[in-house]
């Protein structure tokens, strides 16, 4: 991060720009943006609080775990594979959870990074981007987002059987 | 999408939990989900605004236009609606680039940016247009190039290689991101 504003800066410099009153100029729209989102956050925070805290995910995974089990899917990952895509602070627990648990050379260890690397919060992302410009038409988008997740998911598990 | 999913959310949750017996938990946890939107909310607005002035700078600056010559012909085949010379292209490049650096905070503001430019141009203003759907499909897949918060965990735990991961994440970043375009490419076409 540092590196990156240093460059930029050093650019303003030599080319002899306003840096500050544009620097202004750009935070003054970061208000705006952070105020617009503000309502869809607390919306989404709520309801995966309740999520989180009602216990449903864990009897989500032991109903699913013997399904995935079959096609050689860690149960051990399947809490993290069904909060991934709703909530970022979510997921980072869980996959910091089963890292610890596990032993974080293990392959379950290894897997769980690499979905955490390699994947988004997919529902946040969507909700986030179309309330910000007040849509409501998605047109679908979360079909694909998802389904890039999934790929994603499975892929990593893959990958760190071949290489581990 | 969210008028379906978020009462399912709450009907399931809070229902189970009366079930379970699980309720107190829950009840804890609305007030604590608000108190949390509030501090991520607070620590948003701030990095928000700061990478929201250096990003200002900088698209003010040459290195924008060094970085459109290099990412033009990704932009061109991702979003083929958006002309060069709009706003709206140098915001989507500024996103990219911010996704594929891992700066998170930065990516997120002028994701944002670009989507308030692209609603300009955007015919039916209630629907998401083709460059909005690609845009935001490319900011839910993880395009960073280091993935420096797991590599951060996984080295606090005491991995013996915390970098180890940094080839498989690409490879499943990329079949993700594939799959991903493709289908939008594919929603674009069917959706309209």
């Amino acid at each position: 991060m540092p590196m990156t504003i240093l460059i930029i800066i050093f650019y303003a410099l030599k080319e002899k720009i306003a840096a500050f009153d544009i620097f202004l100029n750009g935070a003054k729209e970061g208000v705006e943006i952070t105020f617009k989102i503000f309502p869809t956050l607390i919306g989404l925070f709520f309801a995966i609080g309740l999520l989180r805290s009602s216990g449903i995910i864990d009897l989500i995974t032991k109903i699913i775990s013997p399904v995935l089990n079959f096609i050689k899917f860690p149960s051990e990952i399947v809490p993290l594979a069904l909060l991934r895509p709703i909530s970022g602070s979510a997921s980072m627990a869980v996959a910091t959870d089963i890292i610890k648990q596990n032993g974080v050379d293990s392959f379950v260890g290894l897997v769980a990074s690499v979905i955490m690397g390699s994947t988004e919060t997919t529902l946040y992302t969507i909700a986030v981007y179309t309330s910000s410009v007040k849509i409501k038409n998605s047109r679908g988008i979360i079909v694909a987002a998802l389904a890039a997740d999934i790929t994603g998911i499975l892929v990593s598990i893959l990958i760190c059987k071949i290489l581990f | 999408m969210l008028n379906l999913l978020w009462p399912i959310f709450i009907v399931v949750s809070i229902f189970y939990s009366i079930l379970s017996g699980n309720i107190e938990n829950v009840e804890k946890a609305i007030t604590e989900s608000t108190e949390s939107a509030v501090t991520f909310t607070l620590t948003l607005i701030g990095m928000t605004c700061l990478w929201s002035g250096i990003m200002e700078i900088a698209s003010n600056t040459r290195i924008i236009n060094y970085l459109t010559k290099i990412f033009k012909p990704i932009v061109k085949f991702l979003f083929p609606e958006v002309k060069e010379e709009q706003k709206s292209f140098k915001n989507i490049i500024m996103n990219i680039i911010a996704n594929v650096l891992g700066l998170g905070n930065a990516a997120t503001p002028i994701g944002l940016q670009a989507m308030s430019e692209l609603q300009k141009n955007n015919n039916e203003k209630n629907k998401l247009s083709d460059s909005m759907m690609m845009l935001i499909v490319l900011n839910t897949a993880s395009l960073q190039v280091i993935p420096i918060t797991v590599i951060a965990i996984r080295t606090s735990l005491g991995s013996v290689s915390p970098t180890k991961i940094i080839f498989p994440v690409w490879i499943s970043t990329i079949c993700a991101a594939v799959v991903g375009i493709s289908l939008t490419k594919i929603l674009i076409k069917v959706n309209k």
